[in-house]
């Protein structure tokens, strides 16, 4: 059954001369419990689609469906029950003034839990950061323990699908492996739905089923892991990320 | 030649519970080589760079023998002299790019006013040669990058502009944290080469902190492995695959391959005696 269904995209930014065709006519699916990457140029529009899927892109056209249903305007609290988002900038991403056990209690509690304590001891253990930074700031953290409190605050919800964007591309390679096997885990336990961004095609390999190559605002190759494996791309600009990628 | 020296760093936080040591005696040189700087989350590898150019915010205290850089100690230095160094000298592209943007000037007017801080040229001049930087990184539509905002970069954007911006400067030493994780690797191989360069033609000193250990193997000289604040390893980098200490093997284990899929991927199991035994050197 199809979680996640896009149709033609587009996304665009600004006026004139400064109009940004961010994401021209993106098309693909995903379907429950599987994991879908992104990869391609550095700015070609990869954080741009899931911006868009979460309602954060002002101006777009197309058909962007969740679950069967039509995705338009504002999104909803029961959108972000559903879907959560992981972003790319660990350090933007996080409240300044906000310590670790305030934003993991907050959004626990906006999403109607109650046995809050309980929950953020055992997100902070998840992700490998366990219960001595639960009173820091994000400033007393390091590049990748941010970006581990920002993964821990996208799963307190429970969600059904998450949008990842590159999740451990500020992770050491160890931590990288560990939270690279807790998201496994919770896929299958849970039947989760991945949409992922990640400039590492090993990671991509690992994690996903199919991916979709970027190049300039389009998709220009969708291809199953295997093909990626075994170096079977057929767009020129896939078959060169695949030969400098080894 | 040697530009950096640095002898027993220590960068401590204090607090309520006691003094953290975020790095415990570090002692490393640097010549005119890419040094690159390998080790977990939180293992201390910002914070060396950091301390380099006294940039630890209160209440971080920086204690070290000495960071001469060429023959002169930094730790001696007022804040003021200090500031001539970042400037000029020592130029860092910090691991959060966007961050260090100022984030209501477009990108255009940052880089012309830093390249002409450092030449003197026309407002034109300095804007052509903003361009051919933009260009140099690889940036699409660089016209249209000179009148935009930092919010409006891609990640891989705002960290090629931070590369571009603190090129300017020529520096002797630049400390480059994370400068290409978010970039995808075509565009990866076009921003190092430029540090190569700079590195060979111009005899930089390059300090390279990154999680990509291939990359590290690949393009550095020398690798440093830290750890708990210490550096536990020191190797060639083109022998860093067969290095020794079972940490640094973890993490090359630990590592996710195409050719070799598996379900699970191996974790780090740390042993207690890794942190207890004293800093390598890694000065020559
Ligand atoms: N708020 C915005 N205003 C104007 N342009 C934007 C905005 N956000 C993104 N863009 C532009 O859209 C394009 C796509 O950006 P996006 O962030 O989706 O790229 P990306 O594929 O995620 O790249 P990277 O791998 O470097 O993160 C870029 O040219 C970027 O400058
Ligand atoms: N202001 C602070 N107060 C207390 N501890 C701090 C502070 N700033 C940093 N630390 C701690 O210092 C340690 C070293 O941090 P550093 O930023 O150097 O790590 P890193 O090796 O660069 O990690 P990453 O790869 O995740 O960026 C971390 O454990 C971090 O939590
Ligand atoms: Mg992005
Ligand atoms: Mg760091």
């Amino acid at each position: 059954m199809t979680m996640l269904d896009i149709q033609n995209l587009n996304v665009w930014f600004g006026h004139g001369r400064d109009r940004v065709d961010a994401v021209k006519g993106a098309t693909f699916s995903v379907d429950r419990g599987d994991s879908f990457g992104l990869v391609g140029e550095s700015g070609s529009g990869k954080s741009t689609i899931l911006r868009a899927v979460t309602g954060l892109a002002p101006d777009w056209s197309g058909s962007i469906k969740l679950d069967g249903t039509e995705l338009a305007g504002q999104r909803e609290k029961a959108f972000y029950k559903t879907v959560q988002m992981v972003f790319q900038d660990p350090y933007s991403s996080l409240h300044p003034r906000h310590s670790v056990d305030q934003v993991l209690g907050e959004t626990l509690y906006l999403h109607g839990f109650k046995d809050i304590d309980t929950r953020v001891v055992k997100l902070l253990d998840d992700v490998g950061l366990g219960g001595k930074f639960r009173f820091r700031y994000p400033h007393q953290l390091s590049g990748g323990q941010r970006q581990r409190v920002a993964i821990a605050r996208a799963l307190a919800p429970e969600p059904e699908v998450l949008l990842l964007d590159e999740p451990t591309s500020a992770l050491d390679v160890s931590v990288q492996a560990e939270i690279l096997n807790l998201l496994v885990d919770l896929r299958t336990e849970n039947k989760l739905t991945f949409l992922m961004v990640s400039h590492d095609l090993s990671v991509v390999g690992h994690m996903c089923e199919r991916l979709a190559v970027m190049k300039d605002g389009e998709i220009v190759e969708i291809m199953e892991v295997e093909a990626l494996r075994k170096m079977q791309a057929t767009h020129p600009y896939s078959q060169e990320l695949l030969a400098a990628s080894v | 030649m040697t530009l950096l020296d640095v002898e027993n760093l220590w960068v401590k936080f204090p607090s309520r519970h006691g003094v953290f040591d975020a790095v415990r005696g570090v002692s490393f040189t640097l010549g005119q080589e890419r040094l690159g700087i390998v080790g977990e989350s939180g293992s201390g590898k910002s914070m060396t760079g950091r301390a380099i150019l006294r940039l630890i915010r209160p209440p971080g205290i920086v204690t070290a023998d000495q960071i001469s850089l060429e023959g002169e100690d930094l730790m001696q230095k007022s804040e003021r002299e200090m500031r001539d160094v970042r400037g000029q000298r020592i130029s860092m592209i910090m691991q959060d790019p966007k961050f260090s943007l100022n984030p209501v000037m477009t990108i255009g007017d940052q880089i012309i006013e830093a390249y002409r801080m450092h030449n003197s040229a026309s407002k034109s001049e300095a804007y052509k040669k903003s361009l051919d930087m933009l260009n140099a990184v690889s940036i699409r539509d660089p016209e249209r990058v000179m009148r935009a905002y930092p919010h409006e970069m891609s990640g891989g954007m705002g960290q090629r502009i931070m590369i571009a911006m603190m090129l300017i400067p020529n520096p002797q030493i630049l400390i480059a944290d994370e400068p290409t994780s978010a970039l995808d690797v075509s565009v990866q191989r076009q921003v190092l080469s430029i540090m190569d360069k700079l590195v060979t033609d111009r005899g930089m000193g390059l300090i390279f902190i990154s999680h990509d250990l291939n990359l590290v193997a690949d393009f550095c000289d020398r690798v440093l492995i830290m750890y708990a604040g210490r550096i536990v390893e020191v190797c060639d980098a083109d022998k860093l695959h067969d290095a020794q200490h079972p940490y640094t093997r973890g993490l090359l284990n630990s590592l996710p391959r195409l050719d070799a899929p598996c379900d699970r991927l191996e974790v780090l199991k740390r042993d207690p005696e890794w942190s207890k035994t004293p800093s390598v050197s890694a000065r020559i």
